[in-house]
């Protein structure tokens, strides 16, 4: 039988509305589970530097430490292992990634004059020189050699030091060292607070 | 598509057959919050946002720790804080993790008329898929925590996915892995259950909690995130946790007799007209061949 166009006009609009109401659908309707987005990266066990804890945390970067990956870091967790932590993290060690990757981060000295509302950049060795100049000012004009009992004491007043959290050993031991020298008494620490 | 397909015990949208209905022996996931022991330090907030790669928020301030007043859509984790005045006039900081509980009966799965945009897997965890959503904002509806949260970016609705890309190879979520204080546990729901059990028997024995107990509310068929609470008769002290949360009635009627009332309306309707149409032919309305011939001469 010679089928005219009305026809097959005819049988094609049929068909569509059929497969529409009786739900004909080609594609399978199945769940896609997302990926587990460091089963590969490569781990490296390192400690969190922030507070006195020590907690183990477990680095992952993309790339499976190949010569020709640059490694870059995708994600920061507990180390299960680590006897500290056993794999926990508090919101701050929970956030380490922030650390390499906020674009808000710091990378460079910057300096706040007195009086101004802005931050100016300032490079490192400018911001040695003016550190030293105003350690040396300020020692001068405030150093003790006897207190009003007539004791040597030979300390800095005008001057304090504070240390942060993620300030290692070694660090602390060359700052106290340092800054004893300059006769400091106030030597803080921010973790204490 | 993935091995998950055979791990589906219900689809939303869907008309048919289900593959992994009654034929996967998965075991139950659990994630159990202890809100005794959580010292609200948000841990689990940031881990969250962490390992789901979502930007921290802005935060608001309402004169407590809480980081804003509900989750959002790209902040599933929310540590809600309530300052609760007990009647002998003494302070209670109450802390709960709120996230979604994954119900063993969903009621965003059953709002959802988007085919396979919300599935429920056999260990219990109910996902989004987002390639699937239609951003309806149904499944808003029909969930009584208040949990699926509209992105007005991605014109879809989020929410936590019980990390199942870690659990699907065996790791627990980036929440409980966080809790520095162990309030937070992870398990099959049968031992969280029985931890849960103890705990609160603990609490009523020798903490003076009386009313210490388990929150896994059986209108939505148990959690898959239970609850320890000081106090189980007023959950609504935990951040608005609701007493007995049930899917919508509205959501129930139509979804299930409203739809099979309404097909059946639209297939006899057009089952009448044919058989009207064989029946009495076409409408002729009288007089209107009379006129249509005056009109000629």
């Amino acid at each position: 039988m010679q089928e005219s166009r009305r026809d097959f006009f005819k049988a094609a609009t049929v068909g569509m509305v059929g497969a529409t109401v009786f739900g004909f659908d080609l594609k399978p309707a199945y769940a896609q589970l997302k990926e587990l987005k460091i089963a590969r990266a490569a781990e490296t066990r390192s400690t969190c530097p922030y507070c006195a804890v020590g907690c183990g945390v477990l680095i992952y970067t993309i790339g499976d430490r190949a010569k020709n990956v640059t490694p870059q870091v995708i994600h920061v967790e507990g180390d299960p292992d680590h006897p500290t932590n056993r794999g926990t993290l508090c919101p701050k060690g929970s956030s380490l990634e922030q650390d390499m990757l906020n674009p808000r981060r710091l990378t460079k000295p910057q300096v706040r004059r007195p009086g101004a509302t802005e931050w100016q950049d300032i490079s490192w060795d400018d911001a040695l020189n003016e550190i030293a100049r105003w350690t040396k000012k300020t020692r001068d004009e405030t150093f003790v050699e006897k207190d009003a009992n007539g004791h040597t004491v030979n300390r800095c007043e005008g001057i304090s030091f504070i240390g942060g959290c993620t300030d290692t050993n070694e660090f602390n031991y060359l700052v106290v060292k340092a800054m004893r020298g300059l006769g400091l008494v106030y030597l803080e620490n921010q973790a204490r607070v | 598509m993935s091995q998950a397909a055979t791990e589906l015990i219900r689809i939303s949208g869907h008309a048919g057959t289900v593959p992994g209905a009654g034929l996967n022996r998965e075991f139950q996931v659990c994630k159990l919050v202890d809100t005794t022991t959580c010292i609200g330090c948000k841990a689990c907030e940031v881990a969250c946002l962490e390992w789901n790669g979502y930007t921290f928020s802005e935060t608001t301030f309402n004169n407590s720790y809480q980081t804003m007043p509900e989750t959002a859509w790209n902040y599933w984790n929310l540590i809600k804080f309530n300052e609760h005045e007990r009647e002998d006039g003494t302070l209670m900081l109450l802390m709960r993790k709120d996230q979604c509980m994954h119900c063993e009966d969903p009621g965003c799965l059953a709002a959802c008329p988007a085919e396979a945009a919300i599935v429920q897997y056999a260990n219990g965890i109910v996902d989004f898929q987002e390639a699937n959503c239609i951003g309806c904002g149904y499944c808003m509806t029909g969930c009584p925590f208040n949990i699926p949260k509209f992105s007005p970016k991605a014109r879809k609705v989020f929410k936590c996915t019980l990390c199942n890309d870690r659990v699907s190879v065996g790791l627990e979520p980036a929440c409980i892995k966080a809790c520095p204080t162990g309030c937070l546990h992870f398990g099959t729901k049968k031992e969280m259950k029985e931890l849960a059990e103890t705990r609160a028997e603990q609490l009523r024995e020798h903490s003076g909690y009386r009313e210490a107990g388990v929150y896994d509310p059986p209108g939505v068929g148990g959690t898959h995130v239970i609850y320890v609470l000081h106090d189980a008769k007023n959950p609504e002290l935990y951040g608005g946790l609701p007493k007995n949360p049930q899917v919508p009635l509205m959501v129930r009627l139509w979804k299930h007799p409203l739809k099979w009332i309404g097909n059946f309306g639209i297939i006899f309707g057009v089952v009448g007209v044919f058989i009207h149409y064989l029946r009495y032919g076409p409408k002729v309305v009288e007089g209107d061949e009379d006129k249509g011939h005056g009109a000629k001469p």
